[in-house]
């Protein structure tokens, strides 16, 4: 007799309907946030470009960490996991920085 | 064993995961920083070189494009399908991050459904996010055809020609470096969506093949899905950077 691999015994259990209800909430801040930043780029002039880009980066920042922390749960796992991801931007920040000053200044020096 | 020492520090000493992550699902998290380091250092030299350049200081509606400044994104983007000639600004590229934010929702619920052991959801989901990969990279061909094969008026250069659309040396919308930075940022983008379309698709075949219920679990569609999200949310800053400052 050839030997009959059995299927393995699998006990769906019943959806979370709190978690997926969570989901779907930070799905429509995210849409939300969107839409709002679609407002602003057409309400607040082209002069205070300043004040666009400062409200485009924060809104940029919180869908970002909506995304991070929801979505990819990094908000639930352990506190050294997350922060040995979130650490390690801070060399973005400082490269950011120090370039687009550095551009600035090719620009004045043109 | 013996021990019942419960700190922090003891966990480091083996046999258990300080993390409380197994090892693959760490892996996809440092790629995924060092991928963060390879989109930020694409995006701020994107920065540097638009810092550089002088800004329209016009007026909105005065706007032509010129080789001489840097052009205002929404007077580029601002063709949508089967509406041609009509001036839409941003409206596609909101769509396309609308279908790519959903695609992100239904990864999330696939992972849900993985942790449930539910492989009928886990398949559903999964389809969704599929539809949703393979529209957002149709949205992108278009975006880039029309791009690269510019507008009716086209732009006029200094000699009286007209020029139409872009390439890596030259573009009707400004300076070369304008459309070379959409190619490349864009179209690094675009190749990301593209593997997590792959491996999303073998995340789908595996489940249905039910090799993760033989496996017990669904740990893959969670590491593929941290990826995913990671598309989408390099997404968000492109969206910001290139297309609403």
């Amino acid at each position: 007799m050839a030997h009959h691999h059995a299927e393995p015994q699998v006990t769906v259990l019943p959806p979370d309907t709190a978690k997926i209800k969570k989901l779907w909430m930070t799905a429509l801040i995210l849409l939300v946030i969107t839409v709002v930043e679609f407002i602003v780029a057409f309400t607040i002039p082209h002069e205070y470009k300043d004040a666009r880009v400062w409200i485009f980066v924060i809104m940029t920042i919180v869908k970002a960490a909506y995304i991070v922390g929801e979505f990819m749960h990094l908000k639930y796992e352990t506190k050294f996991l997350m922060w040995s991801i979130l650490i390690p931007i801070i060399f973005i920040v400082w490269m950011l920085v120090a370039f687009v000053y550095e551009g600035m200044a090719i620009g004045v020096a043109r | 064993m013996a021990s019942t020492s419960a700190t922090a520090t003891a966990s480091w000493d083996g046999g258990s995961s300080p993390m409380n992550a197994s090892y693959g699902k760490l892996m996809m998290w440092f790629f995924l920083l060092s991928d963060a380091f390879t989109f930020s250092a694409l995006l701020i030299t994107y920065g540097l070189v638009r810092s550089s350049h002088a800004a329209y200081d016009g007026l909105v509606d005065a706007f032509t494009f010129s080789q001489t400044y840097w052009p205002i994104p929404e007077k580029v983007f601002e063709a949508v399908p089967f509406l041609h000639g009509m001036e839409l600004p941003l409206v596609f590229v909101g769509i396309m991050t609308f279908v790519l934010i959903m695609s992100s929702v239904t990864m999330v619920l696939a992972v849900e459904a993985g942790h449930r052991m539910d492989r009928k959801a886990v398949e559903k989901w999964m389809l969704w996010t599929l539809l949703g990969g393979i529209t957002f990279l149709s949205c992108q061909a278009w975006e880039w055809a029309h791009f690269i094969h510019g507008t009716d008026a086209g732009s006029t250069l200094a000699d009286g020609t007209k020029f139409f659309g872009a390439n890596l040396s030259f573009n009707q919308y400004g300076p070369p470096d304008f459309a070379a930075f959409f190619f490349f940022i864009t179209g690094f983008h675009g190749f990301h969506v593209f593997s997590g379309v792959c491996l999303n698709f073998l995340i789908y075949y595996n489940t249905v093949t039910g090799v993760y219920e033989r496996r017990g679990h669904y740990e893959m569609v969670e590491k593929v899905g941290l990826y995913w999200h990671f598309v989408d949310l390099v997404w968000v800053f492109v969206f910001t950077f290139f297309y609403l400052v």
